[in-house]
């Protein structure tokens, strides 16, 4: 029954691939489904809301709904959105230079704080620190004797000090640090509630006392809605510098991270699964969003992100050549696409009127094997801009290709008319790109070789037609 | 400019929304039922960790007998709201604790939930009231699980049995429950170690230990999950493994005494069928209540009441 969110989200656009043109109440279809399956991942519920209205406010700009691949934009703008709240950088634990560096955790009651503190000295001895744990929860029946003997396993030396005073303890900790020549102190608290006010000044006591060069706090990957107010009461009176993730070795999807970046802007430093000492890793948004949208189908929807980069590169193009500004690589592509729609010939009679351009022209469609052969002769630079094109260059393109220059000159000839022509066509239909950006721009669905049915004729008056058969003439000659 | 059919059936929603706020005042009637009344008893809903999807089921339900009841105001609504929470939630379960032939429960559930301290509320609670009560320690994994309830014996002031820590859990259940006998207890109450549903090994293990104590123990034997009320919608996956693996008979929902509704403890008490028989509200030993759907139900939308 518990669908995933990638599976829901796909299920949607899915259904929004199956229309070719999108409503605003599609739109609003896709974006029900997407705020249900972020609640379900328990995103809370006012960082959902604010994530769909931004999401919808994009999805219903005018080049989205009005673009050719309305669905894939959709779908990139959904996880465009979700990387962002994740953050985008991974962001890693850096001690200052004092020594010794201090490491204050503090947190819910059961989030996890000892065990996450354990697997940090841990992980510290690793990168060949000598850290010291210090014990400041007295209140927790045994919480001392439990750390004390999670640092006896892993060879970490343990600070409990004497009495009920945890700020003492703490300060006690750091000298202890310092004697013991140890330096990174992490300082165990005990868990709080964020709305027990006594304990959260306790914290801030502690915190003074010791001046810690970090705190982190540690949340349960588990937590529901109420973590914003529990994140949000911590950030504001302890104010915490970074998030340690902790049971994400568990089935929940942690939208609570999503929560945590959002409402404090703290990054999650750590994920923390299981209760062996080494399973302390470094947090990375690209996995946490995987693990938030459910593993597998992440794949295909980041496919489906990478085709709408290449549909939009493609809508760039179609505006650069509706500005009239060709390169041979586009004649060259021109070409190709005349010759997959079935030749000129077919091209032609398609055409209103172009039973008779055939009838007049000799169509040979040799002619484009041998020019395909002479634009792959030539270099990229040459293709692009064809104006450089001198006697020399000639020359060496009609020896690659097997041909006489005179050949060359013929096509450069053609090309050159082609796009004379093109230019024109287009002043004539009045399509005329602004050339700036991608966004905000009105464009006429003016797409040349694949245009669809030739859907885009409707439009046209009986000279723009006269005048596209000339074109064809000139082409087919 | 407005037409002139415009211009009068504005007339007469303003005269008919006046007329409305008039019979309120007289009525002492709460606020008009408008769409940002249902929209905020959603949002209110869905931040209790009540599950959006329940959420819109009970708003759309409540939305349409409004409407055919012709519920007057807002206040009418809320407490016919509470009603219907309440009785989502499935009662019973007081022969857990408070059976005549007495009772073996083992508590159990993930990490961090509270087992150990409610173990010892219990403990307390059943002691005043009569109970001859034994506390078995089978979280023989977690570093200083056993010195932790031993404290919690100690200000209950009843028996615990324990072994060393790494020691079978299963033989330490066996061993309380011979002592049981021995002293003639009739409150046995097991700690068992936090587990994530998730881990199929430990999981197995757990059941072998439930196993073992249901042949052996000649007092009924039930098993209570510990929830946490912080949890969100994981709550119910967690809940449905431990129900699979060994058939539960209640839950326990502690730490209410935060921010959090516990609103996923509705959805497992519905659908798993599962009572919920004590609540904790904090840390100290008396921070342990019963349950009253109502209370909680009526908790679950206090906010929202208020502002209404
Ligand atoms: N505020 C509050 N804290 C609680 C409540 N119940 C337990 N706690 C605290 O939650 C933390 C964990 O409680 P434990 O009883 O150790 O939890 P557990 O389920 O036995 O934990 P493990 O054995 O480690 O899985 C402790 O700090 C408790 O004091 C409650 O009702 N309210
Ligand atoms: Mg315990």
């Amino acid at each position: 029954m518990l669908e995933s969110l990638s599976e829901k989200l796909q299920d949607v656009f899915d259904r929004l691939r199956g229309k070719g043109r999108l409503t605003e109440e599609d739109i609003n279809e896709a974006m029900r489904e997407i705020r249900l399956a972020l609640l379900e991942a328990d995103v809370n519920f006012k960082v959902v809301k604010s994530f769909v209205n931004r999401t919808k406010e994009r999805c219903l700009e005018a080049d989205v709904l009005e673009s050719l691949t309305p669905t894939q934009n959709v779908i990139k703008i959904v996880l465009d959105e979700l990387t962002t709240l994740l953050g985008q950088t991974d962001s890693k634990l850096v001690l200052s230079s004092r020594i010794p560096n201090v490491i204050m955790l503090v947190g819910l009651q059961g989030s996890g704080k000892t065990t996450a503190a354990a697997k940090l000295a841990y992980r510290l001895m690793q990168e060949n620190h000598s850290p010291l744990l210090v014990a400041c929860d007295v209140y927790r029946p045994a919480a001392a004797d439990q750390l004390q003997t999670l640092g006896g396993e892993i060879g970490v030396r343990v600070y409990r000090g004497e009495g009920q005073d945890p700020v003492k303890i703490a300060r006690e900790g750091v000298q202890d640090a310092i004697d013991n020549l140890r330096d990174v102190v992490i300082i165990d608290t005990a868990g709080r509630l964020h709305v027990d006010e006594e304990m959260m000044a306790e914290a801030v006591a502690i915190k003074e006392a010791v001046k810690p060069d970090q705190i982190l706090m540690v949340v349960d990957a588990m937590t529901g809605q109420d973590v914003v107010s529990v994140v949000e009461a911590f950030a504001q009176e302890v104010d915490f510098d970074g998030v340690i993730m902790a049971k994400m070795d568990g089935d929940a999807r942690g939208g609570g991270a999503l929560s945590i970046r959002e409402v404090t802007g703290k990054p999650i430093k750590f994920i923390s699964s299981g209760e062996k000492p080494d399973s302390l890793e470094e947090f990375h948004p690209d996995r946490m969003a995987k693990r938030i949208l459910g593993m597998g189908d992440m794949v295909s929807l980041i496919e489906s992100a990478v085709r709408v980069q290449q549909d939009e590169q493609e809508a760039v193009e179609a505006e650069r050549i509706s500005r009239g500004q060709i390169t041979l690589d586009d004649f060259l592509t021109m070409n190709r696409q005349v010759r997959k729609m079935g030749g000129i010939a077919r091209l032609i009679s398609a055409l209103p009127g172009g039973d008779r351009a055939l009838n007049s022209g000799q169509v040979d469609e040799g002619v484009l094997d041998s020019m395909e052969t002479i634009i792959n002769s030539m270099t990229k630079q040459e293709r692009q801009k064809p104006d450089i094109l001198n006697g020399s260059r000639r020359a060496r393109i009609a020896a690659g290709a097997g041909v006489s220059v005179t050949e060359v000159n013929q096509l450069i000839k053609k090309f050159n008319e082609t796009r004379k022509t093109v230019k024109q066509m287009m002043a004539q239909f009045g399509v005329t790109g602004t050339g700036k950006g991608k966004r905000g721009r009105r464009r006429r669905p003016m797409n040349l070789p694949g245009m669809d049915a030739m859907g885009g004729l409707d439009s046209l008056s009986m000279s723009d037609i006269q005048h596209f058969q000339d074109m064809m003439d000139n082409n087919a000659r | 400019m407005s037409s002139w059919f415009e211009r009068m059936s504005e007339g007469l929603s303003r005269s008919r929304q006046r007329f409305v706020e008039s019979m309120n005042v007289l009525l002492d009637r709460g606020p008009y039922l408008d769409q940002s009344f249902w929209d905020g008893l959603e949002e209110t809903l869905i931040l209790g960790d009540i599950g959006a999807e329940t959420a819109l089921e009970i708003v759309d339900h409540l939305q349409d007998q409004a409407a055919r009841k012709a519920l007057p105001d807002a206040y009418a609504v809320l407490s016919l709201l509470a009603d219907q929470i309440a009785e989502r939630f499935t009662p019973g379960g007081e022969e857990i604790l408070e059976g005549e032939e007495g009772s073996v429960v083992l508590f159990v559930g993930i990490n961090g939930t509270g087992k150990t301290t409610t173990v010892g509320k219990i403990a307390k609670e059943a002691t005043d009231g009569g109970r001859h009560v034994l506390l078995g320690s089978a979280d023989t994994f977690r570093a200083a699980a056993i010195e932790q309830l031993e404290v919690w014996a100690d200000r209950a002031n009843v028996e615990i049995v324990t072994r060393k820590r790494g020691s079978d859990p299963a033989s330490v259940c066996y061993e309380t429950i011979e002592r049981g006998e021995a002293v003639g207890a009739d409150l046995i109450l097991i700690d068992t170690a936090g587990r994530l549903h998730t881990s199929a090994d430990l999981m197995r293990e757990l059941e072998k230990v439930v196993s073992v104590v249901r042949k052996r123990s000649k007092l009924p034997v039930y098993t209570v999950l510990v929830i946490d009320a912080t949890t969100g919608q994981n709550g119910l996956a967690q809940a449905k493994e431990f129900h699979k693996a060994l058939n539960l008979d209640g839950l326990i929902l502690t730490k209410l005494d935060g921010t959090a509704k516990g609103g996923i403890a509705l959805a497992v008490s519905s659908e798993l069928e599962l009572p919920i028989i004590k609540i904790g509200v904090g840390e100290a030993i008396e921070d342990l209540d019963d349950f009253d759907a109502h209370d909680f139900s009526e908790a679950l939308i206090g906010d929202f009441s208020e502002q209404v």
